[in-house]
């Protein structure tokens, strides 16, 4: 193990020390001809201008045809874009070689290391970076991508059961951060000894606007790892995503403001009646574009390749109309893609959804990375003017201001909530505001009349890294350490474990039964509206028959394609605990002593192996990775192999039959060619048979929807005949979702196995009656669209 | 709020129901609403395939042995009141309710919700775990890649950490001992049943 490890590590290394000598710097003169329109990499020279020379052009005076040519400016700005990007995935490779450095390191935190090691080879060889961070390369094609994933795999249940509170925290308190920190920045460098006089208070407020942004990624990584409770997670996310926009209004507002003389009252109030116009044109933006987005899809069906493509650019354009009237465009690709989302989802087909997911975090964690990096490179190589002073006293107010705020805002805002954060959570929430991209990227893109515009840089990027680094490594062994509420983790005993699981499988089934309703009155409001012209409007299938339908699709469809993926390693996971075997077998007794490495393993079977409980948060935040079906699936394919073990015994009853008669599709004397050819229609249909006997059932074809959709109760659709006739008591009172393998693997005509459900457990009195029966193939009454249903 | 209370009007017995367990008048209201959603056939019980059409449910690994608990053995039906009743039980503790003696134990104290998390395991309903009921229950609790000596040796040791009695089941004292250091009041109540 150790021995793979430390090769895997060789090779990253190697990998990336021959991309660094690519990137090594050559002559000077392919810097003319780089071409003017780029802004995205100039300036890193290819290696091979060492090795030979660029022959453009043959020269006029040999003559003949050359054989070999090179041109390498023209290809140069993707060149060396990609070879950047390729460098920092290398790093990230790296990093996840070894599990235990990212636990205890934030990746944040050694793509900057890598950045700066990288800055300090070019700075040494006096290189100079790309010009990546321009204002425009930065706001118009890095940010966005990692928006649009906060934004689109935002959960949004806990979302709007805390709004309130995330708003108050995103809104109240950056303005508190950023006036706090102004002022008291202003109040230290009116003292004559630091030397800092001429920086006025509308530059030290600017400067704090700047700085009070804050970008939990780091912090919501270690969250995640140790499961701390729901509230907490919702509000620093959330929080994160909101004050960017606060913070990009304040700086262009305060940035303004730096330029004039004075200031004036009447200008305060236009900059509140900016704030606001901002803060909604950018929620109605997004709301805008998210419905046409939603509408657009509806008519996508027969162009399923380029239905993914409407979410990026919808989302793109919410971003840059927004952009253009200077209206928070963040906001507006966040409620953009919150709003796109659900119905979006519902409307294209299974592999596009799972190709936006894909694309989405592909986009944002290309983006991610190349920030943290060029971080790390800028650092080294731009100019710094250091000032002890401020910058010191800078993080010391950033740290009190925050810790105050959370206090303050948490004391007002606790009686409004129904779980209160008590000191351990805001304590959490208050040392998890690190500082990040944003940060950086403002410092940045400073303009330049600001005279001391290079102090307030190198003061950025000395909170970012100091947050980043400090506070982001620490954060872990103290948040373990008060121990935070967490949402579970108790792990004393194997019994404790199992118990808690138990609780929160009841509780998930619990709130499921209840349809989950707090907010209740809105939350009706809004889904009697959804259902009644918004759902009319943007969905392409939306009769109320589809709910069952596309809920057979979904599981069938998912199952049969997640099988299709799953390579058949990934099931036998489990670690073999061989000790374990050894002691069976000498010990027989009932009392046998358990080594407390045993007990450890079997903590660690139970953490990996049971189900987890459906964390509609968790599972879909995890920064890196996407929201994870499998558990539902493997459910499934549990009860379906159960099924089939429970059914081989059992079945003798059932070779008596026919094999006409188990096909529930085909009439009696009927031939499987009808059967395929009905099939095999396209996809969306619900096809109805029609039985000589008048009962209709109906069979469901595969067409992709989205995985999640609200719980809406099933309607029971009604069973056929010949179920009774082959109903053994083993397979009575089937209940529960079919399970697709099954389809999938065996013959498609053997439909009489889609109608098997679990066996009943022990606590049930099975049912007679056969007006009952798998509720999901039962035909909806109301609806009898097909002939003679009865 | 005079509309409200007309709508209470048309719960059967909500005043009784209030009392008996607890809850608010919204609250009240809300269930009303979902029993009537969940009761599509409008017939005034619920029945076991009427929970069956919870599509969480089913996908949740414990989910028939909810639906039992609440669909009790040997009865076909759910009136709303039984509904309520067994609902009752996942309101958060109150913590003016003192051990007086003079009341009843509501439904929502600890011992009352251990019970209930109790009746889930002991599916025969004879007072104890016994080891087959565990390794059902972890069974469905816990996926495929588990062979069946680790679920054995799993379950031993369960069963061993509990057992104060030596008897090779779990009767319910030692399970409220086994999990007293837990916090069931935050485990076992939604926040909505307030």
């Amino acid at each position: 193990m150790g021995a793979s490890v430390c090769s895997g590590l060789r090779a990253a290394l190697i990998q990336v020390l021959v991309l660094l000598l690519f990137c090594n710097p050559g002559n000077c003169e392919i810097q003319e001809s780089k071409p003017a329109a780029s802004t995205v990499v100039p300036g890193v020279k290819p290696y091979h201008n060492e090795a030979n020379e660029p022959q453009a052009f043959p020269d006029p005076e040999q003559g003949s045809l050359p054989v070999f040519t090179m041109d390498y400016p023209r290809i140069q700005v993707p060149f060396e874009f990609t070879l950047w990007v390729l460098l920092a995935s290398f790093a990230k490779i790296g990093f996840h070689i070894y599990h235990k450095i990212t636990i205890w390191i934030p990746e944040s935190c050694l793509l900057i290391a890598i950045g700066l090691i990288v800055g300090a080879i070019m700075h040494s060889v006096k290189e100079e970076p790309p010009a990546v961070l321009s204002s425009n390369v930065f706001f118009l094609y890095m940010l966005p991508p990692i928006v649009l994933d906060n934004g689109y795999f935002m959960p949004t249940r806990p979302f709007f059961e805390n709004i309130g509170t995330v708003l108050w925290y995103a809104v109240v308190g950056t303005l508190w951060n950023s006036i706090g920190i102004g002022i008291s920045l202003f109040t230290i460098c009116q003292f004559e000894v630091f030397g800092l006089q001429d920086i006025n208070l509308q530059e030290n407020l600017m400067f704090a606007s700047i700085i009070s942004a804050v970008d939990p990624v780091a912090a919501l990584n270690v969250f995640e790892d140790i499961g701390v409770n729901e509230q907490m997670y919702i509000v620093i996310f959330g929080e994160g995503l909101f004050n960017d926009a606060v913070t990009v209004v304040l700086y262009s507002m305060f940035t303004f403001m730096a330029d004039m003389p004075t200031v004036e009252s009447s200008d305060v109030f236009l900059g509140v009646a900016r704030f606001f116009v901002v803060g909604v044109g950018g929620v109605l933006f997004g709301l805008l574009f998210g419905f046409v987005a939603a509408f657009t899809t509806r008519f996508t069906h027969n162009v399923r390749q380029i239905e993914p493509l409407f979410v990026f650019m919808y989302s793109y354009l919410a971003y840059l109309v927004a952009e253009l009237f200077a209206i928070s465009s963040i906001l507006s690709i966040i409620v953009c893609a919150i709003t796109m989302k659900y119905y979006v989802e519902e409307n294209v087909s299974q592999r596009s959804c799972t190709t936006i997911r894909h694309v989405v975090k592909v986009l944002a964690t290309i983006s991610e990375t190349l920030i943290f990096f060029f971080l790390g490179v800028i650092t080294i190589t731009t100019e710094h003017e250091w000032n002890w002073a401020y910058i010191l006293f800078t993080l010391l107010f950033a740290f009190i201001w925050r810790g105050l705020g959370i206090l303050v805002l948490t004391q007002i805002i606790n009686p409004f909530r129904t779980i209160h954060f008590n000191f351990k959570d805001q304590f959490g929430l208050a040392y998890g505001g690190l500082r990040g991209a944003i940060c950086f990227a403002l410092a940045f893109t400073l303009p330049d009349n600001i005279n001391r515009k290079n102090l307030f840089v190198t003061a950025s990027i000395a909170i970012i890294i100091f947050t980043v680094f400090i506070q982001g490594i620490s954060i872990r062994p103290i948040v373990e350490y008060i121990n935070i509420r967490r949402t579970n983790k108790d792990m004393n005993t194997i019994n404790v474990e199992i118990h808690t699981r138990v609780m929160e499988h009841l509780i998930c089934g619990v709130e499921d039964l209840c349809g989950q309703w707090s907010h209740y009155y809105w939350k009706d409001k809004f889904k009697k509206f959804n259902d009644r012209v918004l759902r009319r409007i943007l969905l392409r299938d939306n009769r109320a028959q589809s709910s069952i339908v596309s809920l057979y699709k979904k599981l069938e469809l998912q199952n049969a394609i997640d099988l299709l993926d799953t390579p058949m390693g990934d099931l036998s996971a489990a670690p073999s605990i061989i000790s374990l075997h050894d002691e069976k077998k000498e010990a027989s007794r009932p009392k046998k002593k358990f080594l407390a490495k045993d007990v450890r393993k079997m903590h660690d079977i139970l953490s990996k192996n049971m189900y987890k409980i459906r964390q509609k948060t968790l599972a879909y935040t995890n920064k890196y990775n996407l929201p994870d079906e499998s558990q539902n699936r493997e459910i499934l394919i549990r009860r379906h192999a159960s099924i089939r073990r429970s059914l081989r015994p059992g079945s003798c009853r059932e070779l008596n039959i026919p094999r006409s008669q188990k096909y529930f599709s085909l009439q009696p004397g009927g031939d499987l060619e009808s059967a395929f050819v009905l099939r095999r229609r396209s996809h969306g249909e619900v096809i109805q048979i029609q039985r000589d006997d008048g009962i209709v059932f109906s069979r469901l074809q595969m067409s992709g929807v989205s995985p999640r959709s609200s719980s809406r109760s099933l309607i029971p659709l009604k069973r056929l005949n010949t179920i009774e006739e082959t109903r053994s008591s083993s397979l009575r009172g089937r209940k529960g979702p079919v399970p697709a393998p099954r389809r999938h693997s065996s013959n498609r005509v053997k439909d009489d196995e889609e109608e098997d459900g679990r066996v009943p457990p022990r606590g049930w009195t099975p049912e007679e009656d056969d007006n009952r029966g798998n509720p999901l193939l039962r035909f909806p009454s109301q609806r009898s669209g097909g002939p003679g249903g009865s | 709020m005079g509309s409200s209370s007309s709508r209470l009007d048309r719960v059967p017995g909500a005043k009784d129901l209030m009392e008996e367990t607890g809850f608010s008048e919204t609250n009240i209201l809300c269930l009303y609403d979902r029993f009537e959603v969940l009761d599509r056939e409008e017939r005034g019980y619920l029945r076991l395939e009427d929970f069956e059409a919870i599509q969480q449910l089913a996908v949740n690994p414990i989910g028939d042995r909810i639906i039992g608990a609440f669909v009790f053995p040997g009865r076909e039906t759910l009136d709303f009141p039984s509904f309520v009743r067994v609902l009752a039980h996942f309101r958060p503790t109150d913590t003016t309710w003192s051990r007086s003696g003079s009341q009843p134990e509501p439904a929502n104290s600890r011992t009352r919700k251990l019970r209930f998390a109790f009746s889930l395991y002991d599916q025969d309903g004879d007072g104890k775990i016994s080891r087959a009921e565990l390794t059902e229950m972890l069974q469905a609790m816990l996926g495929m890649q588990v062979t069946d000596e680790q679920l054995q040796s799993i379950v031993g040791r369960a069963i061993q950490e509990a057992d104060l009695d030596r008897d090779g089941a779990i009767s319910f004292d030692e399970f409220k001992k086994s999990v007293e250091k837990v916090d069931i009041d935050h485990k076992m109540s939604t926040r909505f049943l307030r």
